[in-house]
């Protein structure tokens, strides 16, 4: 049915791409960090964690008080791992999933071609906030230990060195970057937060039943637990065996799945 | 500028495009034609690198969009105008585009203005738009970083007739500049106007290409609508030269060009009010083309 032949390439057939400069990493890293917050839901999102944070630490400081209990910074910041640990991973399945769900990703795949500098990107744009998060949970935490001795009375007491903060924010890293790994594991906002939630809640308590149960596992159960693992980083200073214990489970339950997710989002058929 | 070779696509036994070649020229206007589910959209999304292809190979400017800098300076995309967050508003879509780019917010602006979303409108969120607003934006997002390759799904999808008409003339004025336009559509009425080159498409497979013109001398039948003072008397002149006539409307139609109608006419001395070529004959070749490829096996017939 074919009538006409086809031309022969015109003159300026030939696209000059030479003065154009790829699009930079920080570029992609800013345009990500906007889009956490420029709807609706995003900016929502980020407004609760600071505003839940501060409603569990004001709670904290009144039950303290009317009970006479004796506290220090470490209680506060304890408290305010809660509500960041539940909801900085719900961000950074989002970061990821929303693409997905609103299938923004095929405008922004076209716009960055290179998957794997966009999937870095989002992930450098999930760990400032995760930091950001941290250091405005860090200064609620020392605002109200602050107010904490001024109401009681009591000497306020610190306690809490450069490693703390350290191991608090390495904390909330993993957190986030479990979110975002479950994120690309599932590209779908509601599994992926169900399947975190399921990892970071039921499967310490099913690995500590078994742990119980069975003498065996009992051995290998602080290999695998990541959650367990992770315990030691809120009372802070950990042992050599406590840091390999979160190694090897950080490696099988945050290392892998944001590997496997990763390579699932640079193959995906993106609709 | 785009140049598609032996392009391949399979989806486990299912082929949605099967070996097509076709290029776009600069300066011109290229249809890309076919009913739903016939590999138009594939083939758009393994232009952009969104689908891998099976066999065969899409160049742009003779690049792989893939290895393009900052593709969004030279080739404008819009493959599906749904395809926006909910959430963000008409501009701040834009704005994400233009600082991806790292183009000035002042550019967002002057699209905003080209497609002619008042500032009220741009700071609706995208869920409270109709299919048409969304479509302009969409229009609006591919233009934003001055692309010299156009790439556009179903872009009059949801338009009404005055934007119809708007983006004509908008891709026409873009050709007529030097860039490239790659637009598919099901309607062939929205293409077969400002296209220069035609592509049909059916089952994955290119079954016709070329202008109007060829397009129908490839299909070989014509008819002609014509409306006398005294039809009897025409269409009896036009039986007698052996032309199949029909009555059609007011008028008649007859199973041949226009010219010999004419002469029919003059002949006999008769008065035409209206003498035309049967327009559809380009529908009726492109709904024969693409038939057995469409969804819905509607007037088929039985079975020769």
């Amino acid at each position: 049915m074919t009538t006409a032949p086809m031309a022969e390439p015109a003159p300026g057939f030939t696209l000059d791409v030479s003065g154009t400069r790829p699009v930079p990493f920080s570029r992609l890293v800013n345009v990500e960090l906007r889009k956490m917050a420029d709807t609706r839901a995003g900016r929502w999102l980020l407004i609760s964690i600071a505003a839940v944070t501060a409603l569990v630490l004001v709670i904290q400081l009144s039950v303290v008080l009317s009970q006479g209990l004796f506290v220090e910074l470490r209680d506060f910041t304890v408290a305010m791992n809660t509500p960041m640990g539940v909801l900085l991973p719900v961000l950074g399945v989002m970061s990821v999933s929303s693409e997905w769900g609103q299938r923004t990703a095929m405008v922004t795949f076209t716009l960055e071609p290179s998957r794997l500098k966009l999937v870095l990107a989002k992930f450098a744009a999930t760990m400032l906030v995760a930091v950001a998060a941290v250091v405005v949970g860090m200064a609620l935490s020392v605002v109200l230990n602050l107010v904490y001795g001024s109401l009681s009375g009591h000497h306020v007491i610190w306690g809490f060195g450069t490693p703390d903060v350290f191991y608090v924010l390495l904390l909330h890293i993993f957190g986030m970057a479990s979110g975002f790994a479950f994120g690309m594991l599932f590209l779908n906002t509601a599994a992926g937060i169900v399947v975190y939630f399921v990892y970071s809640f039921v499967l310490p308590g099913l690995f500590q039943l078994g742990a119980a149960l069975m003498g065996w596992f009992a051995d290998l159960q602080p290999w695998i637990d990541f959650g367990a693992a992770q315990n030691p980083l809120i009372d802070g200073n950990l042992t050599g065996t406590q840091w390999a214990h979160l190694a090897v489970s950080g490696l099988i339950w945050l290392v892998l799945p944001l590997a496997v997710g990763a390579w699932r989002v640079l193959r995906a058929e993106v609709k | 500028m785009i140049k598609v070779e032996g392009l391949t696509k399979t989806y486990g036994g299912f082929t949605a495009v099967d070996d097509v070649d076709f290029v776009c020229q600069p300066g011109t206007v290229t249809g890309f034609l076919g009913p739903n589910g016939a590999g138009k959209t594939t083939t758009m999304r393994i232009m952009v690198g969104l689908t891998p292809a099976s066999r065969g190979r899409v160049t742009i400017g003779g690049h792989h969009y893939k290895d393009i800098p900052n593709p969004g300076r030279h080739v404008g995309v819009l493959l599906d105008a749904s395809a926006q967050h909910a959430g963000r508003t008409g501009r701040e879509v834009l704005t994400v585009g233009a600082r991806t780019m790292g183009l000035p917010d002042s550019r967002v602006d002057e699209m905003l203005e080209l497609v002619s979303l008042d500032a009220k409108e741009s700071k609706r969120r995208v869920r409270n738009y109709s299919l048409g607003m969304r479509q302009r934006l969409g229009i609006a997002h591919a233009l934003l970083g001055e692309p010299s390759v156009l790439i556009l799904d179903e872009p009059a999808n949801g338009l009404d007739p005055a934007g119809i008409r708007w983006m004509r003339g908008l891709l026409k004025e873009y050709a007529e500049r030097g860039g490239t336009v790659l637009l598919s559509s099901h309607l062939l009425h929205e293409v077969e106007i400002i296209a220069d080159e035609m592509i049909l498409i059916g089952r994955g497979r290119i079954v016709a290409r070329g202008d109007k013109k060829s397009l129908l001398a490839g299909a070989g039948t014509t008819a002609t609508f014509v409306t006398a003072l005294d039809n009897e008397a025409l269409a009896a002149g036009l039986k007698d030269k052996g032309f199949a006539v029909s009555s059609a409307g007011e008028g008649l139609r007859v199973e041949t060009e226009p010219v010999e109608v004419g002469r029919v006419a003059a002949d006999r001395s008769l008065v035409l009010t209206d003498l035309r070529a049967a327009e559809e004959g380009l529908e009726d070749l492109f709904l024969s083309l693409t038939s057995d490829s469409q969804r819905d096996h509607l007037t088929e017939g039985p079975a020769a």
